[in-house]
């Protein structure tokens, strides 16, 4: 889509930074010790740590990704905000009290807390390393996609923005200042989050989501020979060829030296056809929209219904919809989703987005983009299982989420802040549904990139409403990189340097360190931002839940409930979870038909979601290598130790 | 070794009967999600069926798992708070010891 940057918006966004900034400079001098600079001294409340939970959780997967997977494929998108809730029932009943009795900065402290091994301490580093990286990405990545409609700046420099505003929140004031950030985004968040959703209810459903939407056009074929169109109703238009992809006849015409590409399509025994959206790059390096220049802007922003079925009636506009005839409408009618289609003419490589009308009942339940029904393999549903696993069991993995309990005084206070963050994060994805569809209906869709539905939707309201939901969208990616990077950091100058190391440090050193570690890390953030640009941002995320349940979701909970738990054992389950997670992800189909651009029948196996996999392997590893390594280091239990 | 707790904390007398109500907890909605998951898996098309307020088995069953998430983590807090500030209390008088869970 073709973006123009708003004054109101930068003027809104550079308001949010200079807040950000000012809140860390505000803080810096509370991270004086290691205390305050992993932990904010242990003094944050419990309701601002419940909140700040929700800002470091809603991150761009959350609000950019899911809407915008819903936004495109409906109801599948909408399985990931019921997973990554569902998780935080793992960490408030399982994980959240006795990992605050245990731990002390981070949570490989707590894996360790009663066995002083080095085997654990560099595992847990190297784990939550290799997980806050596999998070970094997708939140570097959602930063660039953010600044280029916001600001009108590339995306490389979107990315470097980002990760400077970062590295200087975290360098100066650590854990303090990424908690009130996090509180700040995630309570606006919420706020104006509600805000777009009551309106889009109070607009309710229309076939034409406003007065500037495009309308497509569509022409009759008055004659075909040998399955080729010989002849058109519109004679203002020339055809110029006509080929076949996966079984579909696009054409291309021309009028006014224009070429656009439409798709032939026949009902009852007639013949028409109907416009597409195109992105051409000619063999000569011109990139074409639509036929035309980019200037021209005729790369429309799209998605509408096509079939509005109320009370069993047809209307052209439903008027204002409840919380819940919003859905009933929706599944009753039929909208049209633009579905993408890649093929090479001659030299030039064509783009185009044909309408593809999908009956509302389709999109209201699973099976879209997840194949889980009529035609699906057992490989399939497998996949979808174990997505639903990572998502389930990942939460109460991650590392930025576990080091927020040591930011609060107390267990009761650990638990409390939990609950509020179920509350808020609960909350947020159920309007999740409500955004992602009125994205998919209100007209506001580009196609080259679903990440960018939720503020666009909130765009059709008004500049105003769009800036502030960018502006909280970009905090959003600041706050979750913050609290990203404190974890890395912790890992690299605590666990590793510190602890694994043994290194001789002072207090004021063990916070310099922590603060260059955070350094690189954002450094290194910046360079894979820039180098995965136009990944989905949803995929990598899934990749960070995967490797984080596979790897330290069965050492948490093991150390915790079974008494035979020993130090190799959990050693040797972080290992294997985290190699098998990866292993299988990264010779999986999703990453040869992705990133190594080849295709999904090349990949070494068929599964892509690596959790029914790897986790039950790291819980057998921990049982067995535990039973092989008794010789009296078991824990007595997780009870008995606090 | 700095092994430990971020803040000193008092012991906490109610850990294990929490452990348990926790676990109990987990385990229920463990159940109910992975009914979920095994509809979706099994029978995708019954997620169509039609149940309250116009709303399809689908989008109620996920909100559903979303809500009882929030209802459950409320009740839990409300019995383990109950459970805390009992059993730590007797212990305070019993044996002189700091209870756990006051700061707030």
């Amino acid at each position: 889509m073709i973006y123009t940057a708003s004054p109101i918006a930068i003027a809104l966004f550079v308001f949010f930074v200079l807040i950000v900034l000012g809140l860390s400079s505000y803080f810096a001098r509370q991270a004086t010790s290691s205390g305050g600079f992993y932990a904010a001294g242990g003094t944050i409340h419990w309701a601002v740590n419940g909140i700040a939970f929700a800002g470091d959780y809603l991150s761009a997967a959350s609000f950019l990704g899911i809407c915008g997977m819903i936004a495109t494929v409906g109801y599948d998108g909408f399985l990931y905000s019921i997973g990554y809730l569902a998780g935080w029932v793992v960490a408030l009943f399982v994980v959240a009290e006795p990992l605050k009795r245990l731990g002390k900065y981070t949570f490989a402290d707590a894996l360790d807390a009663k066995f002083n091994s080095k085997g654990i301490q560099l595992m847990a580093a190297i784990s939550a390393l290799v997980v806050s990286i596999c998070y970094l990405i997708p939140q570097m990545v959602g930063a660039g996609a953010l600044v280029t409609p916001l600001l009108g700046l590339p995306h490389w420099l979107g990315v470097v923005i980002v990760g400077g505003i970062v590295i200087f929140i975290v360098a100066t004031a650590g854990m303090t200042s990424t908690t009130y950030v996090q509180f700040l985004k995630g309570g606006l968040l919420i706020i104006f989050s509600t805000i777009l959703v009551f309106m889009v209810l109070n607009k309710g459903l229309m076939k034409t989501p406003d007065e500037k939407y495009h309308k497509f056009q569509t022409i009759s074929v008055a004659a075909m020979k040998d399955g080729k169109i010989a002849e058109i109703s519109d004679k203002s238009y020339s055809v110029i060829t006509q080929t076949e992809v996966d079984g579909l006849q696009f054409v291309k015409l021309t009028k006014d030296n224009i070429p656009t590409w439409w798709k032939l399509t026949t009902k009852d025994g007639n013949n028409k056809l109907e416009e597409t959206l195109s992105y051409v790059i000619t063999a000569d390096g011109k990139t074409l929209y639509n036929g035309e220049a980019k200037e021209k802007k005729k790369f429309y922003s799209v998605g509408h219904m096509q079939k509005i079925i109320m009370d069993g009636k047809e209307v052209e506009k439903t008027g204002k919809l409840s919380v819940f005839s919003f859905f009933s409408v929706i599944e009753n009618s039929t909208v049209i989703r633009f579905t993408k289609k890649i093929f090479f003419l001659g030299k030039d490589k064509v783009t185009l987005w044909y309408q593809n009308p999908t009956a509302g009942t389709r999109l209201m339940r699973p099976g879209v983009k997840f194949k889980i029904d009529k035609g699906a393999t057992f490989m399939d549903k497998l996949n979808f299982i174990s997505l639903m696993l990572a998502l389930f069991f990942g939460t109460a993995a991650l590392p930025h989420v576990l080091i927020r309990y040591y930011t609060v005084p107390s267990q009761r206070c650990a638990r409390k802040s939990t609950i509020v963050a179920i509350g808020a994060i609960g909350f947020f994805y159920i309007l999740t549904l409500y955004m992602g569809f009125g994205a998919m209906v209100g007209g506001v869709l580009d196609v080259q990139s679903s990440n960018m539905s939720a503020p666009l939707l909130a765009k059709s309201f008004g500049t105003i409403l769009f800036a502030i939901i960018s502006a909280i969208a970009f905090a959003t990616v600041l706050g979750t990189v913050s609290g990203l990077i404190v974890a890395a950091s912790g890992a690299v100058a605590h666990d590793i340097m510190d602890q694994f190391l043994g290194m001789e440090m002072s207090d004021a050193q063990k916070v310099r360190y922590g603060k260059i570690s955070a350094f690189i890390v954002g450094i290194l953030a910046i360079i894979l931002g820039i180098l995965f640009k136009g990944m989905n941002v949803s995929f990598l995320v899934g990749w960070a839940f995967a490797v984080a349940a596979s790897a330290n979701l069965p050492a948490i909970l093991m150390l915790l409930f079974w008494k035979k738990t020993t130090a190799p054992g959990i050693t040797a389950s972080i290992f294997v979870g985290m190699i098998a997670a990866l292993g299988i992800i990264l010779t999986g189909p999703d990453m040869f038909a992705g990133p190594y651009g080849l295709t999904r029948a090349d990949a070494f196996h068929p599964l892509g979601q690596p959790g029914i996999i790897s986790i039950p392997l790291a819980f057998i590893t921990l049982v067995i290598v535990s039973l092989m390594t008794q010789k009296g280091k078991a824990v007595e239990s997780s009870e008995a130790q606090a | 070794m700095q092994h430990g707790p971020a803040v000193k904390l008092g012991v906490d007398h109610a850990a294990e009967k929490k452990t348990k109500i926790g676990l109990f907890c987990f385990i229920f909605y463990c159940i109910v999600y992975s009914g979920f998951v095994i509809i979706n898996t099994l029978s995708p098309t019954t997620m169509s069926m039609q149940t309250f307020f116009g709303l399809n088995l689908a989008v109620l069953y996920g909100f559903g798992l979303i809500i009882l998430a929030i209802v459950m983590g409320l009740i839990y807090n409300i019995i383990c708070t109950n459970i805390e500030d009992s059993m730590n209390k007797d212990a305070e008088a019993t044996e002189g010891q700091e209870p756990e869970g006051g700061a707030e």
